[in-house]
């Protein structure tokens, strides 16, 4: 049972008034995206179900599966049998999660993974926003693992960052979280969707070698091991204990730190690929608002009504958190003196702020955890307490 | 004569020794296990054999079909993504009683509710032997592990009635002294469409006997023989003379309908609305 409809416009463009959780199966369909497992729970449900209903339409399978972690784990086996795979989840869930998205790291399977965030810690809130997984997002599973994680703010943003998310989950060969919120989540918006030959869709590199040559993780062509699905003349094995380029079992320590090198390097020496950050008004600014995720809707609607009162404020949204954006942060902080991190949670990416703006700039955290959305007036407020 | 294929099976680049203990029943459930597929003519492009964590997970390292070595408890769901992605491929896990049925006990059930087309073989040796000896969710009542030094509490579960109940078309049990039956089983396993699980019960000289004393491998498997029983002659047995018997056969060999043969028929009503959908 779909709640929206998309019509088509002149250009053959799927339009339609939609939330993000919609938006978001929408353009993962477009995407290419052909498997999602998923586990009921709230504020991510719709994903499961326009999964559910869309899927089979398009060739693809959707499975509810008997717990988060199942979803996960079966996320990982359709990756690994040549799928585009996915699935979404909320706070417990997620948690829930980590586990199997330390195996995708590992193994290196392509595949995205959504967190609508809520208030938690636990059940907490379970209807109402929260941005308090940021840094679950980076080290929720065990041991130093490598990842990718984006922050839509608006349902158009949503379906933008989906399809970097399956981009960058093929490309690199890695898990991708999409770090959504309740409020975007349930929020409706006009979205246009491009026509299937506007999109350009990244597929991951396949092996130019003969099966008998195979490695699970050959390193001869790059950082980034061709892919070679499971069903055919290449046999290969996958295993979550460090292993060398067969996928065997390792504890040499030279082959461990070259094989977690690896991992590492294939994103870390990227990123000017992966990171992306939107400037909004920083040229003239003498405060900025650094934010990700809907928060930054609301430092904008601040920095508008702040420039008109005589406040000279820029916005720096993070569209990637992690890897996090160091370059961006520390050049905005090398010349705007003042700067305010706007986030749903009591202080968490305030932390990687002051890390990468090495001091150059008087840093102050705007943070609400109520289970209520921010005004431009608070953050207004705010600033205007801080300058007394 | 039997012939040796194994040899055909075995990884070419993967250097051994392998890491179970002499006497290990692992070797047999998985010579067993190539057996099957060998006489079924399945290509070993079609395969892929999956596990979870534990010694008997590592089987999948050591032969020639693709494979994951999973995290622990998940093998089922790992290979229902793989199996449902590609309807084509042949699943065979392999999962210890603690994996499948302690940590990955719900994935258990719900494969066989599922009833997806995936065979897998649960080596029970009624002890964790990796993380050295604790008492498993099969482990006899009374008997002494490294988290039961005055005698497991606990209840073992009866693997085979469990996944009978739960739905799966096929179940069997066979020990791993009954070498041909075990291979038969497996064999029936992964023949029939739907979920199916073989409980093959092994010997662990190494953990199992250091605390409860049962002697070495050979006196294992001797004893794993005279427990056996048939489930018709098990029929003819009270429950006292059961006690200590090992029932095996098969349980249940049903035919409901398979997941993937479901999802087809699900996709054709998906397509009618497709129809709908693009007529905007």
């Amino acid at each position: 049972m779909l709640f929206y409809k998309l019509f088509k416009d002149k250009d053959g463009r799927k339009v339609g008034f939609v939330q993000a959780n919609e938006a978001c199966i929408e353009a993962a369909l477009l995407a290419g995206m052909r498997f999602f497992a998923g586990y009921p729970i709230t504020p991510s449900s719709e994903m499961a179900s326009v999964s559910s209903e869309k899927l089979p339409m398009y060739g693809g399978k959707f499975i509810q599966m008997e717990d988060e972690i199942a979803a996960m784990t079966a996320v990982c086996g359709a990756s690994m049998a040549g799928l585009k795979a996915m699935t979404a989840t909320s706070g417990p869930g997620f948690s829930l999660k980590q586990e199997a998205i330390g195996y995708a790291a590992m193994n290196e399977i392509p595949c995205v993974i959504v967190n609508v965030q809520r208030a938690g810690p636990s059940t907490g809130l379970p209807t109402q926003v929260s941005q308090g997984d940021v840094m679950q997002a980076r080290w929720g599973t065990h041991g130093d693992h490598p990842i990718i994680v984006l922050s839509p703010s608006t349902v158009v943003e949503t379906a933008d960052l989906t399809f970097d998310a399956f981009n960058l989950a093929e490309k690199y060969r890695t898990p991708v979280i999409l770090l959504m919120d309740e409020t975007l989540a349930h929020m409706r918006e006009k979205i246009t969707l491009p026509a299937e030959n506007e999109l350009k869709l990244v597929e991951r590199k396949r092996a130019t070698v003969p099966p008998s040559d195979y490695r699970s993780f050959d390193t001869r062509f790059g950082d980034v091991p061709p892919f070679e699905p499971y069903g055919g003349k290449y046999h290969f094995h996958i295993t979550g204990l460090t292993h060398d380029e067969m996928g065997f079992p390792i504890v040499e320590p030279d082959d461990v730190v070259k094989a977690m090198d690896r991992i590492h390097r294939k994103i870390n020496n990227n990123l000017d690929d992966i990171v992306k950050v939107k400037q909004f008004q920083t040229d003239d600014a003498e405060i900025l608002l650094v934010s990700f995720g809907t928060p930054v809707r609301t430092c904008l609607g601040a920095m508008e009504i702040g420039r008109k009162e005589g406040l000279k404020i820029g916005v720096l949204q993070l569209q990637t958190i992690w890897p996090f954006p160091d370059k961006a942060v520390l050049n905005l902080a090398k010349k705007i003196g003042k700067i305010f991190v706007v986030e749903l949670n009591m202080g968490q990416i305030i932390n990687e702020v002051q890390r990468a703006s090495q001091g150059k700039s008087n840093i102050k955290g705007i943070n609400k955890y109520d289970g209520l959305f921010i005004s431009p007036d608070e953050i207004l407020s705010h600033i205007l307490e801080s300058k007394g | 004569m039997m012939e040796n294929i194994i040899h055909d099976y075995l990884r070419p680049k993967k250097s051994f020794p392998h890491v179970w203990c002499p006497g290990c029943g692992d070797g047999i459930v998985l010579n067993a296990m190539v057996r099957a597929i060998h006489s079924l003519g399945k290509s070993k492009d079609e395969v892929v054999f999956v596990s979870g964590i534990g010694c008997s997970s590592r089987a999948p390292a050591y032969t020639d079909f693709s494979s994951l070595h999973g995290i622990h408890g998940r093998a089922l769901p790992f290979a229902t993504g793989i199996k449902l992605a590609n309807p084509k491929l042949t699943v065979v896990v392999f999962s210890g009683d603690g994996d499948a049925l302690a940590i990955g006990g719900n994935h258990f059930i719900h494969a066989c509710r599922r009833n997806i087309d995936i065979t897998v073989v649960v080596i029970n040796n009624n002890i964790y032997g990796m993380t050295g000896g604790q008492a498993s969710p099969t482990m006899p009542t009374g008997a002494y592990g490294a988290t039961a030094p005055y005698g497991n509490l606990d209840r073992p579960f009866d693997v085979c009635k469990l996944a009978a109940a739960a739905g799966a078309n096929y179940v069997a049990r066979a020990t791993a002294f009954q070498f041909f039956q075990l291979e038969k089983c497996i064999k029936e396993g992964i023949e029939k469409k739907g979920f199916s699980v073989i409980e093959a019960v092994t010997p662990c000289p190494s953990l199992y006997s250091f605390f409860n004393n049962t002697g070495r491998g050979v006196d294992m498997l001797k004893k794993l023989r005279d427990r056996a029983v048939t489930t018709q002659k098990a029929a003819t047995l009270s429950p006292a003379e059961l006690e200590d018997k090992i029932v095996t056969g098969v349980f249940a060999n049903e035919n409901f309908r398979e997941y993937c043969a479901g999802y087809a028929e699900l996709v054709e009503k998906a397509e009618r609305s497709k129809k709908n959908e693009e007529s905007l």
